[in-house]
């Protein structure tokens, strides 16, 4: 019986992984015989980005229980201090790939940082108050960003939150992150297959954290929280660790973002408030605490708009409506009702029955 | 002088607020549920009066008419396809979520039906400016209409939840629910009413907002939406004095800081001072504190 058990939790993994792999065998298979427009070889990093992304909110969401809508501005952290720290070092590190990882483990670490610093005062509040702090914070660091004057010369960094002259940088001096116009001539480092690795990366440590003792541990404070607090499970410690986890993965997402576009902006389009819903929705369309769930709706949310080129002005209608039909089907408790009294599973069983 | 005329623009931005906090304090303690589609209802209602006084030359009074009955008959909609069946749900993530869908929803309805581009929306006020001070001093009319408005609204919203039934009658759903109804009272007809209040008083605000600062786009009513939410946690969730006393704070300290500190951060220390206050007292300066049950 114990067998059984694990091998159909192992099962599931493997499924997972090999729904990624086989993805990207298919994938490039396709590149390299010419089969895919240059429009969808464009696509195809972004979508690794939303994949961990969404990923990465459902372990917060799901696992953890808890709203989230500040998962655009982990993102914001991770991109920007990634895109900062290659561009410092583009003739100290030749090594593209080299400098790239390093980008990649620092934004992490950034945005896991400011995940863990955000989560402490934070995590103690509870649903709705939750999701309007998030969201609040995801608002503050997009301004803090936007007004954030960085440059560089032979004396080491100077900050300013006014403008860039303000900066008093020498002759010799640049300036990196500059205001509202964010970081420019980030090298393009990004391809699909490190978005790839950073994927299964991503789901080795979900995967892997919601399976072990500590998971459980999460998932117990989501369905009871006064029940798990008085088996002794330290809350603040189980509810830290999930949303800083959750923020590292976002911030690494953030990096490989950066690393895809020339220039590096927090507009409200890509950090605001829209790009977490547009990850919430990901989320719940995919099932809320399913991993691979999350995974195939953001790949299909993500090429579908593109495929059908003429409904991109509905595109987010869509999405809202997604998201409303979603929430009514899965928790109206008429709606289970209903379900339960006319599934699939209940119409076999009354055949059989009959016989 | 001008430290005067920045504290009046704070005052009448905190009205807006205040209005706005209405909605949301009314609903959070009836229905406990965070409204996130009423920011947008505040565009709705802003786009009605646009709709019929600037594009269909109606006279400003039957726009704001329309609005208001359109915003109260949308708002009542609302509630009843998307937040009633989710009333007894098992999570009260499934309503919030649901609530960002309408909230979505709205957004986009708008953004196709008028475009993204930004409208200019005429002053519904045609009151003139005051100059106190010999002329230091320079008060709108836009000004002097919201701060009154806003009394009004409030000591009006006042007497009716202490002085009628159907007032007595939601106070007594945000206390319980199953017991109201043994008590005769019609829940559900109570929790749509108080939709419908919170609605037309969102139709007004987005008026008010849009006269003083007259540019209309679909996402208009999110950012004072989620602001004027600040302000009812602020001023203490449930409470109508507070959400006075907490969109009028609000409203000074956006203007001041826009004024002495930075135009782009003011956003960001509005939302501090929400973190704030629901870090060091979560019930808002006149909230009640609630004990968590087992």
């Amino acid at each position: 019986m114990k067998k059984m058990k694990i091998n159909k939790k192992t099962k599931d993994n493997i499924i997972t992984y090999g729904i990624v792999l086989v993805a990207y065998i298919v994938m490039e298979l396709l590149i390299n015989t010419g089969h895919i427009s240059s429009l969808m070889q464009g696509l195809l990093v972004p979508l690794c980005v939303y994949v961990i992304l969404a990923v990465s909110l459902n372990l917060t969401v799901g696992i953890l229980g808890e709203l989230s809508l500040g998962h655009a501005g982990f993102m914001c952290v991770g991109a920007f201090t990634g895109a900062f720290f290659s561009k410092c070092t583009q003739n100290a590190i030749p090594a593209d790939l080299l400098r790239f990882i390093l980008a990649i483990i620092i934004g992490a670490i950034a945005a896991g940082i400011v995940g863990f610093l955000i989560g402490m005062p934070v995590l103690r509040l509870r649903g709705d108050y939750l999701a309007i702090v998030t969201l609040a914070f995801g608002e503050i660091i997009k301004n803090i960003i936007n007004v954030l004057y960085v440059g560089k010369d032979s004396d080491g960094f100077h900050f300013s939150l006014k403008d860039s002259l303000s900066l008093g940088l020498k002759e010799d001096g640049e300036v990196i992150i500059n205001g509202a116009q964010g970081i420019t001539g980030t090298p393009k480092d990004s391809t699909f297959t490190i978005g790839i690795i950073l994927i299964v990366l991503t789901l080795i440590i979900v995967l892997n954290l919601i399976h072990s003792r500590d998971g459980r541990a999460i998932m117990s404070i989501r369905d009871n929280l006064i029940a798990a607090e008085s088996i002794g499970i330290n809350i603040t410690k189980y509810k830290l660790m999930a949303f800083s986890v959750s923020a590292a993965l976002a911030g690494m997402a953030g990096v490989l973002y950066a690393h895809n576009l020339n220039s590096l902006m927090a507009t409200p389009k890509n950090f605001g408030y829209n790009m977490s819903i547009m990850i919430l929705v990901f989320v719940v369309l995919g099932g809320i605490g399913n991993i691979r769930g999350s995974i195939i709706s953001a790949v299909i949310l993500t090429l579908l708009p593109e495929l059908l080129r003429g409904l991109s002005n509905y595109r987010m209608l869509i999405y809202s409506v997604i998201l409303i039909v979603m929430m009514l089907f899965n928790w109206s408790p008429k709606l289970i009702n209903l379900r339960e009294k006319y599934s699939f599973k209940r119409l076999f069983k009354k055949t059989r029955e009959v016989q | 002088m001008s430290f005067i005329s920045y504290l009046i623009n704070g005052i009448s931005l905190g009205s807006v607020y205040a209005i706005i906090a209405l909605g949301y304090t009314m609903v959070y303690g009836i229905a406990k549920m965070l409204n996130f589609a009423h920011g947008d209802v505040i565009m709705v209602g802003g786009f009605t009066v646009f709709f019929a006084v600037s594009m269909q030359g109606l006279p400003t009074a039957v726009g704001i008419l329309l609005s208001v009955v359109l915003c109260t008959l949308l708002g009542i909609t609302i509630e009843y396809i998307a937040y009633r069946p989710l009333r007894q749900a098992a999570s009260s993530l499934a309503v919030l979520i649901t609530a960002i869908g309408v909230s979505y929803f709205l957004q986009n309805m708008a953004l196709l039906i008028f475009g993204a581009n930004t409208k200019a929306f005429t002053s519904v006020v045609t009151l003139p400016a005051i100059k106190l001070a010999e002329g230091q001093i320079i008060i709108s009319g836009e000004t002097i209409v919201t701060i009154i408005s806003c009394i009004i609204i409030m000591t009006g919203l006042t007497l009716f939840i202490n002085k009628t039934k159907a007032g007595q009658a939601m106070l007594a759903v945000s206390e319980d629910k199953g017991a109201a109804q043994l008590m005769g009272i019609n829940v559900n007809g109570t929790i749509s009413l108080t939709f419908a209040i919170g609605s037309a008083l969102a139709a007004i605000a987005g008026m008010l907002l849009c006269s003083a600062y007259p540019s209309l786009t679909p996402y208009t009513g999110s950012m004072p939406g989620i602001k004027a939410f600040v302000a009812a946690v602020f001023g203490g969730i449930g409470s109508i004095p507070g959400a006075l006393i907490g969109g009028v704070i609000l409203g000074i300290i956006e203007i001041l800081s826009k004024a002495y500190i930075s135009s782009q951060l003011a956003d960001a220390i509005v939302f501090m001072v929400l973190i704030i206050v629901l870090l060091v007292k979560p019930t808002g300066i006149l909230g009640k504190k609630i004990q968590e049950k087992v």
